[in-house]
């Protein structure tokens, strides 16, 4: 009932095609995304901000980008916290190597030369394919790991090997308070994701899925790979590098290469699969759960503990946290194989039909 | 089928309770000093973490048993980081509004103090670094929130080339002499590296860098290169399994222990006891303090706590090697607040801010130190604005198959060089920073 789309008659293309062809859908979203923008700077506190939701939404971020190389062009890919490595210093150095230098040019300059390195990693993929290109693309992690480590002048000759930013602003307005830098990563994230979601249903997203559905046969229908797949390459690497960009500059402030190590492009590839693969807004499903459950549980099960009088010390939580957390992954994948973008189409098809189904 | 889908309803809504429900409710507590405990318990360095988080958290508790500080009583909590950098700031964020507003915060990791160093002056919450950290935040004018009390990696580095000049019999001596260096591949172990090439450059040694990758299981490659280039000496900079790795290699390798240094997180317990023998011989750093299980705080920490089940860890471990950096680290702190209490008012619970005029004046003479139960353990520490480390007292010690032995003499870091690398160090954050260094006048203040 409360999703019944009767009524709402479509008379040109441009109505049939919008993003979000029924209405309620696009109620929903923009009061999101106006709740998110108006009502949370209102009701979080400075801890909700800076450790939750600003990791939330760069992740997204990151968890889109890899989302559109391994769910929309079915390209799987292990590289994807180097690509934000590469996203990350790349603008650091723009930004403390080009004078006057704006932030957001040094982002997007970052998020370019990673998609132009996504090109590079991404070749092997036009000979290999499945396991065997995850393998390849891993070589990218290393790769990266490597360079960063040992090559001073990315860090700036740092000593320590940590780099860092501060003062930052955009035009003129400083990007310090929790808010700010909050507002700053949710307008970012917006963007992109509009810019993604168009993406996949244009030409190109359709030459994507071709080629991820069999490639063979995309072939033969006139579909070039190799465009098709460095352009996947290059796009989820530009989304990505800029996430990391934001990583390191809005959220950590100061890193070293370790923030992007080999586990956060599991995470990443973890995200993509749990939240939904081919699927924007599964990214933001993968990117919460993977995010915000550790969080959760680690506050969640002292506090059950002293609920029922039982003292939960710091290395049980902490082990407890893993198991549970480990535990819901395998149950999530085995209920719902299809991610948690699916959950979420199945309970609207129930919602269409609520409360009378047949 | 039902189940099925009432057990996923169900992790749904734990989801979405995730969503909602995680930020934690900011009780506040009256009166009580808050002491928020950055540990890891868990993961590759656990073995570590978990004497020096012991150590931290009994030391905070036996202040509550003798009375509080001057009357107020510490609360403390535990976070569990692993380690990880952003798990920690994760932790920082957590509980540094808490109960009131976190005293300081101590995060045993030098890539989380990186992170925090641009944080603490805008949250005004001083963070000390004890015997690791930023090398160059000992420059309290431009550092005002960082206090890398006791020694930092410049020392160590220092005075274990100092060591080793006065085992050849002199500076000259090392001239011509290969030292290597097997690090630690993070901050943490890149520290000292700008102070060793200093010294290769005054005394001719040939310094080689040996990398090893997180956590540091993985070193044949390193320790075929030291077989390829017969060091004279090794200096170890690892932290974790790291250094029981080391170790075996060395002894894999045939590489004298003896002529092996480590810094001061490479000479506990945890390194050298599953090598056993094999690391016999082997020095490390010990800053300040070694193992002291006789010391008078240990035996006061058995009575109090121990004797009453109250303790944090096991036992055994109480006053071994990184108990007692965890002890000491709290015990600064503490005290810390208790000059604070001086000033501000004595009884109060001071804030940040407070705390942080505390540390800087810091000034534990031998006779405090004895009379709290330090006597043996620490020398000296008294800290300014222009020096926020306080102490460099380091002495050599070497495991002899069973425990630790402490050599007799005390060394201390080159001051002259230490001062002109610290400042001209701090002058280039400064400067990238925007920051103006302060005026003695406004130390004062």
């Amino acid at each position: 009932m409360i999703y019944r789309e009767n009524g709402q008659f479509k008379t040109s293309y441009g109505a049939d095609q919008q993003i979000f062809p029924i209405a309620q859908d696009r109620y929903l979203v923009v009061a999101i995304i106006a709740f998110a923008f108006i009502g949370v700077p209102f009701l979080a506190d400075e801890y909700f901000f800076r450790a939750i939701l600003i990791p939330f939404l760069i992740l997204s971020l990151a968890a889109l980008g890899v989302n559109l190389l391994v769910g929309y062009c079915g390209q799987i890919t292990l590289g994807a916290g180097a690509f934000m490595a590469i996203g990350a210093y790349a603008a650091y150095n723009f930004l403390i190597r080009v004078p006057h230098m704006p932030l957001l040019g040094a982002l997007i300059l970052g998020g370019l030369t990673a998609a132009a390195m996504g090109i590079l990693f991404g070749i092997p993929s036009l000979r290999v394919r499945g396991l065997y290109l995850a393998v390849a693309t891993l070589a990218a992690q290393f790769f990266s790991d490597w360079a960063f480590l040992r090559i001073k002048w990315f860090t700036n000759e740092s000593s320590s090997g940590s780099v860092s930013v501060s003062n930052l602003e955009f035009f003129g307005l400083p990007i310090e308070s929790p808010v700010e830098k909050y507002i700053f990563c949710l307008a970012i994230l917006v963007i992109c994701a509009l810019l993604a979601k168009n993406l996949t249903r244009a030409s190109i997203g359709r030459q994507w899925m071709a080629i991820r559905d069999m490639d063979v046969a995309a072939e033969v229908i006139g579909i070039r790979p190799m465009w098709a797949k460095l352009s996947a390459f290059a796009v989820s690497s530009f989304f990505v590098g800029i996430a990391g960009a934001l990583w390191g500059f809005v959220h950590l402030g100061s890193w070293e290469p370790a923030a992007f190590s080999v586990d956060r492009s599991f995470q990443l590839l973890f995200m993509v699969i749990i939240g939904g693969m081919g699927s924007i807004v599964g990214s933001f499903f993968g990117a919460a759960f993977i995010v915000l459950l550790p969080i959760f549980l680690s506050q969640f099960l002292p506090a059950l503990g002293a609920l029922v009088g039982v003292h939960v010390s710091t290395t049980a939580a902490s082990h407890a946290e893993l198991i549970i957390f480990g535990a819901l992954i395998v149950f999530f994948l085995i209920v719902e194989p299809h991610g948690l973008a699916r959950l979420w189409v199945t309970a609207k098809e129930k919602l269409r039909l609520w409360p009378f189904p047949h | 089928m039902k189940i099925r889908s009432l057990a996923l309803a169900a992790s749904l809504a734990t989801v979405a309770l995730a969503t909602t429900v995680a930020a934690p409710a900011a009780f506040a507590q009256a009166k009580e000093q808050f002491f928020p405990v950055l540990v890891y318990r868990t993961g590759a360095y656990a073995p570590n973490g978990t004497p020096w988080a012991n150590g931290y958290v009994d030391y905070l508790k036996l202040v509550n048993a003798n009375g509080g500080i001057n009357g107020v009583k510490i609360s403390f909590e535990e976070c569990e980081f692993g380690y990880a950098t952003d798990r920690g700031v994760e932790c920082y964020e957590r509980l540094k509004g808490k109960n009131g507003g976190a005293t300081l915060f101590q995060p045993l990791s030098t890539g989380v103090t990186f992170a925090l160093t641009d944080k603490a002056p805008v949250d005004k919450i001083p963070l000390i670094t004890a015997g690791y950290g930023r090398s160059e935040s000992q420059d309290g004018s431009v550092f005002t929130w960082n206090f890398p009390l006791l020694g930092t990696y410049w020392v160590g580095a220092d005075v274990a080339i100092q060591a080793l000049a006065k085992r050849e019999g002199g500076w000259d001596k090392l001239k011509g002499k290969k030292i290597a260096l097997v690090y630690h591949d993070s901050p943490y172990g890149k520290e000292p590296i700008p102070l060793l090439q200093e010294r290769a450059k005054m005394h001719g040694f040939n310094l080689t860098l040996l990398p090893v990758a997180h956590p540091g299981v993985e070193q044949k490659a390193t320790w075929l290169q030291i077989r390829q280039n017969r060091p004279d000496y090794v200096l170890l900079w690892g932290w974790g399994v790291m250094n029981s790795t080391s170790l075996k290699e060395a002894q894999a390798t045939g590489f004298p222990r003896d002529k092996m240094y480590g810094i001061w997180w490479a000479g506990a317990e945890p390194d050298v006891k599953d090598v056993g023998d094999g690391a016999k011989g082997y020095n490390a750093m010990a800053l300040q303090h070694s193992a002291e299980p006789q010391s008078k705080i240990v035996q006061e920490i058995l009575d109090k706590l121990y004797a009453k089940g109250q303790g944090t860890g096991d036992k055994a471990d109480v006053g071994s090697v990184l108990y007692m950096r965890g002890l000491i680290s709290a015990m600064l702190g503490v005290e810390g607040v208790r000059k604070a209490q001086e000033r501000y008012g004595k009884g109060k619970v001071m804030t940040g801010e407070q705390t942080r005029w505390g540390l800087e004046n810091l000034n534990l003479d031998q006779k405090t130190l004895d009379a709290m139960g330090f006597a043996g353990v620490m020398r000296p520490v008294q800290t300014s604005c222009l020096d926020h480390m306080g102490a460099s007292w380091v002495r050599v010690q070497s495991w002899d198959g069973n425990k630790w032995v402490v050599g007799n003499e005390w060394l201390q870091a080159d001051d002259k060089l230490l001062r002109g690398m610290v400042l001209n160090a701090s002058r280039k954050y400064a400067e990238e920073k925007k920051i103006t260094p302060r005026t003695p006048e406004q130390c004062k203040l």
